[in-house]
């Protein structure tokens, strides 16, 4: 590719045509402020903050959209472009609340730390507002008045997830960001994946609050309070105490989750064995009917992403048979710990309140399902997020990154291997594979390390094939079959697979798919990371939790065993029907409930 | 006139406006950007652009339905609800307004039961308040579609919209 040369504060810096004046600055360690623009995200030249001068150009350019060219004079920081910078942000403040001191983002708020590093120390405009209001969803609240109209969370939402759930409404002072009509996020076909939670800079897009109820229920003591929490937690918790990304601190959590004084430290990841169990068996009764009846819901896709159940539950209501009937894993927990350990305890599952500590925000509204409750008592009483975590751990005054490690409480604490990698694109599909086979063969999976080497990327869609060979006699029908299997985070490449499904196309018998772009660790309610790496590192920081372990295997979790041995039976038995399987709901593309 | 008007589709049933607009879809298809042509046409079609047919727009060009509702509330030329049999359109200009078009106001209100800038339930009447409408040497003056009904007094508003 061609090169252009520039100048830039001075300093000559030689680019590959088509970057931009602030990626070229980059390159030679010239930093320019940004607030819309977000690498690899969104590049809109919205807010005008990253403008600079160009020599001969009558106005000042916005560096995140303007290509650098040949023999380009750029300056950064002149007295022009600092003036028109700082006007820019306290128009911009203007039309914002100026109550950072009780606002949830002060010190993590992006605009709030661009008018910090600018000086802005007056906010000489009072002008227009825009709305003021606030739409709580029950997973997802949106507060218009903190809105700056930067559009990340559009580009998220119609770009990368393709769902298409937010944008621009209205038009000047009247605009917000908002679905179809101004309607709140519940009555529309929002998935609740949080990723737009995940870009807002400022405090606009947030998960729905639940430390309210978790507070009160520790502070009640007639409530037995249940805490799980998901793989990929503990590989992005520190993250938030300065550690860096993607540090394991499986053993610091439980020690805070201990100092919060919660009941029992339970680890979802228990779940995750069992759902590999169920999903497992559920794989071979299809495969077994599709290949000896002729006939099956297949391909099977995995239920453990509730963003993406919602997805498919308005976009491909007509392929709802294909999705596992399995509960996601911190469901099946809760409903375990409400039943098998409330007998355990002799306790009144009232009386019990689970907390389940996620990645998550769709989980918010999961817990909310009808069918996710048993005598009217829900199998989980509260999700909070990552986040939400790290702020009851500051808000009790715990010094996180000097705690001791600590375990998992018995006798849902000891998880296999398989179950941490259910936090990573690729994961459930590799902690299935590693069981299935085994169980089908007699033989360990035939892969490096266990780790199924063309899954573990984060391409849009990846795909392998396993034939079975010499099967154990009870698998007969399987005997020279290649499983098909293909992987997807993210809607835009679940949505493609699925329409191969519908049109009749698709050659996969097994399809993962979580509703993230790079799965949990990566999802709606984790950190937020500047970190470009970040996928990376939570992921080696899962893989490295596996590889710990002497057990990397579902179906040799002791827990597991136990549990079906003293109280569920057999995988997908009456009892696992009753506790760990649910149904789904036809809504519609419009949400519009399907009627049949 | 005391019958329910329908929505402005000038006359056409529900399933006859989806086919006139799935060709106009089908006109335009292919050609980047073209979902403004496409709201105007449609637009023309049922005089407004309720949620249905934004719904079956978005369905059609393969949009998200917050892609095209924000479109539409971008433009004030579209509409989101449905056009009124009259059109009433008060003037508030100077001349108007001393001499005394706020009482014509009132009393268009009062006479019709809706505010300014509202419909009637009906859907007879649209009502709105104007700029100047050129015709000062008349005022106070208030328009009903095209005709002029110059130096009104609020006794007479009665009248004027029962011959409508």
């Amino acid at each position: 590719m061609k090169n252009v040369n520039l100048t830039i504060n001075g300093k000559a810096v030689a680019v590959p045509e088509g970057t931009t004046i602030l990626e070229a600055a980059k390159k030679i360690g010239i930093h320019i402020p940004t607030l819309c623009y977000l690498e690899n995200v969104h590049k809109y030249g919205g807010c005008r903050i990253c403008v600079v001068e160009v020599k001969g150009a009558k106005a000042l350019v916005a560096s995140c959209m303007v290509a650098a060219s040949e023999g380009m004079k750029v300056e950064t920081n002149s007295e022009r472009v600092r003036k028109a910078r700082k006007l820019n942000c306290e128009l911009l403040l203007s039309d914002h609340p100026q109550d950072c001191l009780s606002c949830s983002r002060s010190g993590s708020c992006e605009l709030q730390t661009l008018a910090n590093s600018l000086g802005l120390d007056r906010a000489r405009f009072k002008g227009e507002r825009s709305p003021d209001f606030i739409d709580i969803s029950p997973s997802v609240t949106r507060d218009a008045a903190k809105c700056i109209l930067c559009r990340r969370c559009v580009s998220v939402c119609n770009n990368i997830q393709k769902v298409g759930i937010l944008n621009a409404q209205n038009r000047g002072f009247r605009t917000i960001i908002a679905p179809a009509g101004g309607a709140p996020l519940s009555e529309v076909n929002c998935t609740y994946c949080g990723q737009c939670v995940n870009v807002c800079p400022v405090n606009a897009l947030r998960e729905t609050d639940a430390l309210a109820p978790v507070w009160r229920a520790l502070a009640d003591p007639k409530k037995r309070v249940v805490v799980q929490t998901a793989p990929a937690v503990r590989v992005a918790l520190g993250e938030e105490f300065g550690l860096p990304a993607g540090t394991p601190v499986t053993g610091k959590m439980a020690s805070a989750l201990r100092a919060l004084r919660f009941d029992d430290i339970f680890d979802t990841n228990i779940a995750a064995d069992l759902t590999i169990m169920e999903e497992g068996t559920e794989l071979l009764h299809r495969a077994k009917a599709a290949l000896t009846e002729g006939k099956a819901a297949l391909p099977m896709v995995t239920s453990c992403s509730p963003g993406w159940v919602k997805f498919v539950e308005h976009e491909f209501p007509d392929l709802l048979g294909n999705v596992s009937t399995c509960k996601s894993p911190h469901m099946m927990l809760g409903a375990l710990a409400k039943s098998y350990y409330a007998q355990k305890l002799g306790a009144d599952p009232g009386d019990m309140f689970v907390v389940s500590v996620m990645p998550c925000t769709a989980k918010k509204f999961e817990v909310t399902r009808p069918e996710m409750q048993a005598n009217g008592i829900r199998d989980v009483d509260a999700v909070l997020t990552t986040r939400e975590l790290a702020r009851m751990i500051r808000e009790a005054g715990i010094d996180f990154v000097n705690l001791p490690d600590e375990d998992f409480d018995s006798p849902l604490g000891i998880s296999t291997g398989a179950a941490d990698i259910f936090g990573v694109t690729g994961g459930v599909m590799e902690a299935a594979l590693r069981t299935v086979y085994e169980l089908v063969t007699g033989r360990e999976l035939p892969f490096d390390g266990l780790h199924v080497q063309p899954i573990c990327s984060f391409d849009q869609v990846r795909d392998a094939s396993i034939r079975f060979e010499d099967v154990l006699p009870e698998y007969k029908f399987l005997e020279g079959f290649t499983l098909n299997i293909a992987v997807t985070s993210g809607f835009a490449g679940a949505r493609r697979l699925m329409e191969e499904v519908r049109g009749g196309r698709s050659k996969y018998h097994f399809i993962e798919v979580m509703g993230c772009p790079g799965g949990c660790i990566v999802g709606g309610g984790q950190p937020r990371s500047a970190d470009p790496m970040v996928r990376e590192k939570r992921r080696a920081g899962l893989f490295s939790e596996d590889e710990r372990k002497d057990l990397r295997k579902s179906h040799k979790s002791p827990v597991a065993e136990a549990l079906y041995k003293e109280f569920l039976g057999s995988p997908c038995g009456h009892k696992s029907h009753e506790l760990l399987h649910t149904h789904y709901t036809e809504r519609g593309t419009f949400n519009e409930l399907i009627k049949k | 006139m005391s019958e329910k008007s329908p929505p402005e589709t000038y006359g056409l049933s529900e399933s006859a406006v989806f086919d006139k607009i799935s060709e106009v879809v089908e006109k335009y298809r292919g050609c980047d950007g073209c979902l403004i042509q496409v709201l105007h046409e449609a637009q023309d079609i049922c005089g407004y652009l309720p949620p249905e047919v934004q719904k079956f727009i978005a369905k059609k060009l393969d949009l998200s339905l917050s892609t095209v509702s924000g479109v539409i509330s971008f433009y004030s030329f579209f509409s989101t609800s449905p056009k009124a049999k009259h059109s009433i359109k008060i003037c508030l200009g100077t001349a108007c307004y001393v001499r005394g078009g706020e009482k014509i106001v009132e009393a268009i209100e009062k006479e019709l039961g809706v505010k300014a800038g509202e419909n009637t339930p009906d859907n007879k009447f649209s009502f709105q308040i104007t700029r100047c409408l050129g015709a000062c040497g008349l005022a106070p003056v208030f328009m009903v579609d095209d005709d002029v009904h110059q130096r009104v007094t609020p006794s007479a508003v009665k009248d004027i919209l029962a011959r409508y």
